[in-house]
Parts: C-alpha cells; structure tokens; sequence
C-alpha cells in the first residue's frame, strides 16, 4: 500500500511536532524514520496508524484519503516500543486476538485461526512458545511476537515503532537483519521508527532523516550516508569533526591540492563551517603540503577492528578525532605524543549563519 | 529451598548488616512496634470475640437467631447490594476517564472522588437530612407524594453509597494510570471494538485490584456507623443495619450480642484484609516477574 | 492558541465514562454537600458566629482537634516505627502484623468504640491495670484520645512503608563508607527521605480522627464540655431537631475537612516532586 503524506503538521501545545512534513512512500518499500527523541517521527507514524491526527495536511493510503478514517478501518499493523502485549494472555492467544475479534460473518473458524497462528508462530520461530505468558519470555522474544501480531490480520502497511528500542545491542542487530529478511520475503508496506542510525541504514531501502518536526533529508542508505545534505545529518549519521571560523579555510581545509577552499571576501558574516568523518583523514608522518594540520596524538584506542585516535592541534581548540585501519596504524607505527601532519580526503562545508551554532 | 537461593538469602543478611542497627535496637524498636500493636490492635480484636463468647456458644448463637438481628443483617445485606455495585461501575469509568485520557480539570475530579474520605459521616448523613427531611428542601414535596427517604431505605442506602464512593476509583486509578494506554491501543489496531476491548484487554488487567475495591467497599458499607445513624432513625426491625444493631443492644447492656454482632462485622473486616494480603502477593509476583523478564 | 481542554485518543469512552462519573459525583456528592452551605446562608453573619462560639462548641472543637492532634502524634511517632521494623527486619508473625495493621480501617466504627470501651473500662482487660494507678480511660477524654488514636493507627504505617521500601540502600552504604555511624546515617540520610511521608501520614490520621464519630461515642462519656466531640455535638442537635445549630457547625467542620485535604495533597504533591528530582 502505497502512503503520501501531504503538508502535515502536528502541534502539542505550543510545541509544533511536525511542520508542514511530506512525504511518499511507495507499495512495498521499507522505509525508516530516524532521528533524536523529540523529533518528530513517533508521531508522524502515530499519525499514518490513525492513532492521532495531524491539525493540518492530508494522509493517502493507495491513494485514498483516510485522514479522517478511523484506525479500524485503515487496515494496519502497528508494533508498539514496548510491545503492548496482553500480558494475561498466552503468546497463541496474543497472536489470534485480530482475529478473534472480526466481526462473527468475516471470522475466520476456530481451526482456521490455530493454523495460522501456528504458521505465523512458525514465521517468528517462536512455536515452542505458543502457551507461554509475555512475562515468561525475553525481550527479543516479546517483540517477535508482538509482530506475529500484528501481522496476524494481514496489514496491508506495517509500522513499527523503535521495534528494537528497548532490547540490548546484540539483540537489535539480529532482529533487525531478520526483520529485513522477512519483509523481503512478505513485501508489505513497512515504516520503521527508529533513533539508531547503524539500525535505519541497515534494515531500510529508504531513510528519512528527522529533526525538529522536519524532514531533513530522504535517500537510500548510501545517499544519507555519503552525501548528508545538511550539518544536522552529517552529524546525526555518525562521528564527524567539525571546523570552525577562518582558519578553516586558509589551513587544512582545501579539497585535494591546496588551493584555499573558499576565498569570499564577505565570509565574516556567513561563517562556513566544513565536516570530516574521522575515517577520511589521513595522517603522514611528515609535512607534504604545505596546508597540511600539524597536530599531536594524545590517545590511542587500539583494540577492535579499527584504530582510533584523538589528536590535538595548536590552532583548534577541539580534540580531533581520526579512525585508522589497522594496517595504517601499523605502518605509521604510532605512539602517544607523536607529532602527526593531517590531511582530509573527503570533506563538506556548510555555510552557518554564525560561527559557533551548528544548526541544531 | 535450593542452595543457590540459600545463599541469596544469606547475602541478604549481609547486605542488612552494613545497613542496620545494633541487636539491641533493633529488639526495642520491634518491641515498642509489638506494645503498640498489643495495645491497640491484638487486645481489642481479642476482647471482641472474648466478650461475645462470655455467655456460651448457645448465647452467641442466639444472638443472632432473633427477629431483630436478622432483619439487620437482611437490611445491612440489601444496603450493600444496592451501593456496592454502583460504587464499582463508577469506580470503573472514573478510572478508565482518568487513567487513560488527558484532559483539563483531571486533578479536580480525583480531589471531588476523595471528597467523601474528608468529610465527616455525620455531615456525610446530614447534609442528606438537609435535601430530604422533613424540613429540607424536598421534604415537603416528598410528603405530598408519600416517598420516605429520610429514616427509610433510601436514606441509609444514599448515605452509604456517599460514604463509600472513593474506594473502588482508589483502587483502579494508580494501576490503570500504571499500566499505561498502549494494550488498550494495540487491541484498537487489531481491529477490537471498545467492548471486546473493555472485556478482554481492560478489565483482565485490572480484575484483581477491581475485587478488592469491591471487598474493601463492602466492608465499609456494611460496617458504616455515623452516617447511616444520622438519616436511619433507628427503627427497631425496620432501619436499623447491623452497626446500629450494635450500638442499641450495647446501650441496653446486652453486651454478649452485641458482642456477637460485632464479631460478625469484624469476621467481615478480617476477610477483608486477608483478600488485600493475597491480591497484593498476587500482584507483587506478577510485578516482580514482570521487572524479571 | 485555542484552548484544548481533552488530547485527542484513539480509545473509545471517555464521554461515557467521564459524564457518568460527573453526574454520579454531582448526585452523591456535590449538590448534597453544597445544600449544606445553602442551608447555612439562612442565618445571618452574627447567628452563624453565636451557634458556633458557644462555650459547648468551643469546648467540643477543643477536644476534637487536641485528641486529633495528639493522636496523630502518637501515630506519627509509633506508625514510623512499626513501618520501620515491617521494613527491615524480619522476625516471626512480621507479615500477619503487616496485613492487621489496615484492621482499623477495615473494622466498622461502632464495633472499635464498643471493645475499646470494653477493654479500658475501670474492669476492662487493660482497664483494671490503669485504675490503681488513678489512671481513667473510658468515659474520659483520655478514652477519646485512645479511640482516636486507633482510628489513626493504618495511615502513618501506610505512607511511611513505601517510602521506606523504595529508599535506595546504596545511599546508606555510601553514607557508612563514609564513615557515618547508624545514628548519623539515619538522621542524614534517611529521615528527609521520610520526612515528606510521615507529615502526610499524620495529617491524613488528623483528619480523619476529626470527622470521627463511631468509636469514639461510646468511649467518651459524651459530658457537654468535657467530653463531647463535635461530631457527637452536632448528632445532639439533629436529634433536638435544631438543624440550622447542626448545619452550622457542620460548615465549620467541613471547612476544615477541605483546608487539610487541601494540605495534604500540598504534602502529598511536595514529597512526589522531591522524589522527581532525584
């Protein structure tokens, strides 16, 4: 089922949780809505579920307006954070709720219904767990179930909110893969909420950056990732050094050969400020270019698959941080309080109003 | 008890150690807590089944088997049957109002539910002799059309259902508002009406706290005294509920029934406390589970 | 901005539920209540005053609020160590203990007043004790205070225990690494959690001993100015068919019945705040 979110907007109070948001998701797509807590994307999915409703702006399932539509019309399956699961029921009557509460003519028998949740328990690998209570189970386990849920009444769109969000890191990583897995093989129409970037660009076709009731951006995984298309995503999408003011341009920043990166004469009052992840920064051991950061390797992290690095230079005040792989690091054979020459292979510079305040 | 939770056990103590009193205090404080106890709690429920005793089982028994006393009981019975139930459907949709819904004016409304704890049960009986006595607002015209409310049925059942009217929404409220809103929510998106919702989401979660509202709400208006003295005129066979049952066979010194009347109510209320200690294991279990899981 | 006076929901029944639960409080409680201040406004200013200053109406406000108060001490004292010892230690009988202290709340009033007369009457099993020692209890306003003071018993317990319950041990750990002794960390540590707790416990057993009624008339002895309550006071005048006397000294009993519900939940809303900043 195909969603077009049109001119949406949704104030509690004085506090605008969406502003004018649009969005088109198409049948089948899996798309996530990532962002920090506050942003927005809870809502924005309560709102396609019907359990709010936006002050202004219109929602189109397939291309039927259903703003007004009440939940039980719209034919969705909604897995909530933490699971609202019936905890005085067992995991088979969890399952079979949706449809034993179809009106008497469209319900399916009673042997009907044992079959397919004893299919859907088997779709969730829980079917060992059928007379157990939601207390009896684990997290992970809650929320397969919760899913089997709501996929009982075969939803033609499927939001979750931060499914995964309150089960540790190892759990997540598992379940989101399988989630994927499973939405390849049943192809309905998906929205995952979630804050956890690693989460969004590994489980979703599509990412639909938030922040502040906006969209800030929307692209495949990759998009969001290599061409972030504001600060605000650059940042939100992972580990990022951030240069401030004049010495910017004039020193390191320049792109590949040297020359000044920016030479506005007016720059005083739109302060550019450039983003480099951590990983596109290489280190020499001695000076190349002239432009390059002279900087000193305060701290080492080196266990793990990558090396990580904080850095200090004269000339900013921040630390900078620098991720190696390992062979780098072995052959740069590097120690606390060597001096090292930065340079940065791929950069992206944003104009800022004022110097200091990255747009937040 | 397996070893794994004897030493649990014993970890406890060690635990307590670091944080508790000398032998000594510790023995004072329990036995100042057992004097106190002893005094206002072991010796009056003692002397009530002493003093009903005092005669003989065939006294006691007696006590009851006469016109008088089972009238009262028949009437204290009626009047439960007819507030309790009430008190428990408004009990339920004050709760579902409050505890799953936002709105202007909620804290007013749980301040209006505690009203009647605050208020005295005389006043809580007065202000009923006001509205329908024989000098009150509607008195004269309920003399006209013959309806008796005041020193009648109607009054001690109104004055007890004013008396009684928080215990029910007292219990739900914090475990509704607890339980949060999101079970009720994910039955609505399964597609559930609101009754197959009420009945098979709601009201599962909440029987147990709903039973004991409903046990605690009976106790106090079979029990209840002041207000039900003030409008029930203390009519012989007629008005009279158990209490007031009590306080005339007391003031004529037939002090072995009333006595035996009392231990009739205070059976009442020791029932009451043993379903309030296994409800609240119950929940305490399930609880405990739940923050385990 | 418009004023939102319900966030929308997808759950079904709240005007159901709400607008019965209004009509059902403005039937039971509310229009019967404000008849009584109706009632009241028939009398002038200066016969208000005049019914309710009589030297029996003061003797018995009096009475009413010293017992009160000096129960709900007692309790408040008593109360926090019982729920201290239901707390933390453990020792045999500790969980019928538990369950029978809600027994004053449970039992019908005229039932507490009947065997606490029984049981401090000059012959009673506690009684014959205190009557060599010049000690009078039944039909004195020392009875009132006893009967008061049982009434009183549960609401201390109640408040002080969960607090108590939920107090976080690590502090008291920390508060000994420290170096403070048991008196130290007690006073230091642990009293202000409770402090909040206790005061609501007793000024909701206050409250509720000043509206008492049941236990308490048949232990008191009902003496006009020595031993009458002002619930009695206003029971005597109801039968005396004097309703404009018994509505007024009703208003002044209700007033204050709201000016400590007020307080209480002011306590009840000052201790759950403290708990939010931590």
């Amino acid at each position: 089922m195909s969603i077009q979110v049109d001119h949406v907007t949704k104030r509690f109070g004085a506090f605008t949780v969406l502003n004018d948001v649009n969005l088109h998701v198409q049948e089948g797509e899996l798309v996530a809505l990532l962002g920090p807590s506050g942003c927005g994307k809870t809502t924005l999915l309560r709102i396609l579920a019907g359990l709010e409703r936006p002050d202004q702006g219109r929602i189109f399932l397939q291309g039927t307006e259903v703003t007004d539509q009440r939940i039980s019309e719209r034919r969705v399956g909604f897995v909530f954070q933490h699971y609202a699961l019936f905890r005085h029921m067992t995991v088979a009557d969890n399952i079979a709720f949706g449809l034993t509460v179809l009106p008497r003519a469209q319900r399916p028998s009673a042997a009907r219904i044992q079959e397919k949740v004893h299919d859907l328990l088997g779709l969730v690998h829980l079917q060992a767990m059928a007379d157990r209570y939601p207390s009896q189970l684990s997290g992970g386990q809650r929320q397969r179930v919760a899913l089997a849920r709501a996929l009982a009444v075969e939803p033609k769109l499927l939001l979750l909110d931060e499914p995964f969000g309150a089960l540790d890191a190892k759990v997540r990583k598992e379940l989101r893969r399988w989630l994927r897995r499973l939405h390849d093989n049943l192809h309905v129409t998906s929205i995952l909420v979630t804050h956890d970037q690693e989460e969004a660009l590994e489980a979703a076709h599509r990412v639909v950056v938030m922040h502040q009731g906006n969209i800030e951006q929307i692209g495949t995984p990759d998009e969001v990732y290599e061409n972030p298309a504001t600060p605000f995503v650059y940042q939100f999408l992972g580990d990022v050094n951030v240069f401030h003011g004049r010495i910017a341009h004039d020193r390191i920043l320049d792109k590949e050969a040297g020359e000044p990166l920016s030479a506005d004469a007016d720059a005083s009052d739109q302060r550019e400020v450039t983003f480099v992840r951590p990983h596109d920064l290489e280190l020499s051991l001695s000076r190349t270019t002239p432009t390059q950061l002279e900087a000193t390797v305060q701290f080492l992290i080196t266990a793990g698959a990558r090396v990580h690095l904080e850095l200090a230079s004269k000339e900013f005040s921040e630390i900078i941080a620098v991720e190696l792989t390992k062979e780098r690091y072995r052959e740069l054979k590097l120690q606390q309080g060597d001096v090292v020459f930065v340079h940065p292979k791929q950069l992206q510079v944003f104009r800022m109003p004022s110097p200091l305040t990255v747009k937040s | 008890m397996n070893v794994s939770s004897a030493i649990a056990d014993r970890d406890v103590e060690w635990k307590d150690s670091i944080t508790t009193e000398s032998t000594f205090v510790r023995r004072l404080l329990i036995s100042a807590a057992f004097l106190y106890l002893t005094l206002f709690l072991f010796v009056p429920l003692a002397a009530i089944f002493a003093e009903a005793l005092k005669g003989g089982l065939a006294a006691y028994v007696g006590s009851f088997l006469n016109d008088d006393a089972l009238a009262a009981v028949r009437l204290t019975l009626l009047v439960a049957a007819v507030a309790v139930p009430l008190n428990a459907v408004f009990g339920v949709a004050a709760a579902w109002a409050i505890a799953k819904f936002d709105f202007v004016g909620k804290q007013v409304l749980i301040s209006l539910i505690d009203m009647p704890l605050a208020v005295s049960p005389v006043i809580s009986g007065l202000i009923y002799v006001l509205l329908f006595g024989a000098q009150g607002w509607l008195g004269p015209w309920l003399l006209e059309h013959d309806i008796k409310i005041i020193f009648a049925l109607p009054g001690i059942v109104l004055a007890t259902i004013f008396v009684t009217v928080p215990f029910v929404a007292r219990e739900l409220i914090p475990l509704m508002q607890s339980q949060g809103r999101e079970e009720e929510e994910a039955a609505i998106t399964l597609g559930a009406s609101g009754w197959q919702m009420f009945m098979r989401v709601t009201l599962p979660n909440i029987k147990w706290s709903l039973l004991y509202g409903v046990i605690l709400c009976n106790a106090r208006a079979m029990g209840e005294f002041g207000a039900v003295s003030v409008v029930s005129g203390h009519i012989r066979g007629l008005t009279n509920t158990m209490p007031l049952h009590v306080e005339i066979l007391y003031n004529e010194y037939n002090a072995v029934a009333a006595f035996a009347v009392a231990s009739l109510l205070t059976l009442l209320a020791i029932v009451t406390l043993i379903a309030k200690t296994m409800i609240e294991r119950k929940t305490d279990s399930y609880n405990r589970r739940k923050m385990q899981a | 901005m418009h004023l939102i006076l319900k966030q929308p929901s997808v759950l079904p029944g709240f005007s159901l539920a709400l607008g019965f639960a209004l009509f059902y409080l403005s039937v039971i409680v509310l229009i019967p209540l404000s008849g009584l201040f109706v009632k009241s406004s028939s009398l002038s200013w200066e016969q208000f005053w005049n019914v309710v200053t009589t030297p029996r109406a003061i003797a018995s406000y009096q009475l009413t609020f010293g017992a009160s108060l000096v129960g709900a001490l007692i309790n408040g004292v008593f109360g926090s160590i019982i729920a201290w010892v239901l707390v933390r230690y453990h020792f045999p009988g500790r969980s019928i203990i538990d369950a029978l202290v809600d027994l004053p709340f449970a039992l019908p009033t005229a039932v507490a007043g009947i065997t606490l007369t029984a049981i401090y009457a000059s012959n009673g099993w506690i009684g014959q004790y205190l009557e060599p020692l010049g000690i009078k209890v039944a039909f004195t306003p020392l009875g009132v205070l006893v009967a008061l003071t049982f009434i009183g018993l549960p609401f201390v317990v109640r408040t002080v225990q969960p607090v108590l319950q939920d107090l976080d041990r690590e502090a008291e750990e920390a508060a000994t690494t420290l170096g403070a002794n048991r008196w130290q960390t007690f006073r230091a540590v642990i009293v202000p959690e409770l402090w909040p707790a206790l005061l609501t416990g007793i000024a909701m057993a206050f409250a509720r001993a000043v509206g008492e009624y049941g236990s308490v008339i048949f232990i008191a002895g009902n003496m006009p100015l020595k031993s009458e309550i002002t619930p009695l006071l206003i029971m005597t005048k109801l039968e005396q068919y004097d309703y404009t006397g018994a509505t007024a000294l009703g208003v002044v009993m209700l007033v204050t019945s709201f000016v400590l519900a007020l307080a209480i939940n002011l306590l009840q809303w000052w201790s759950s705040a403290r708990h939010m900043n931590q």
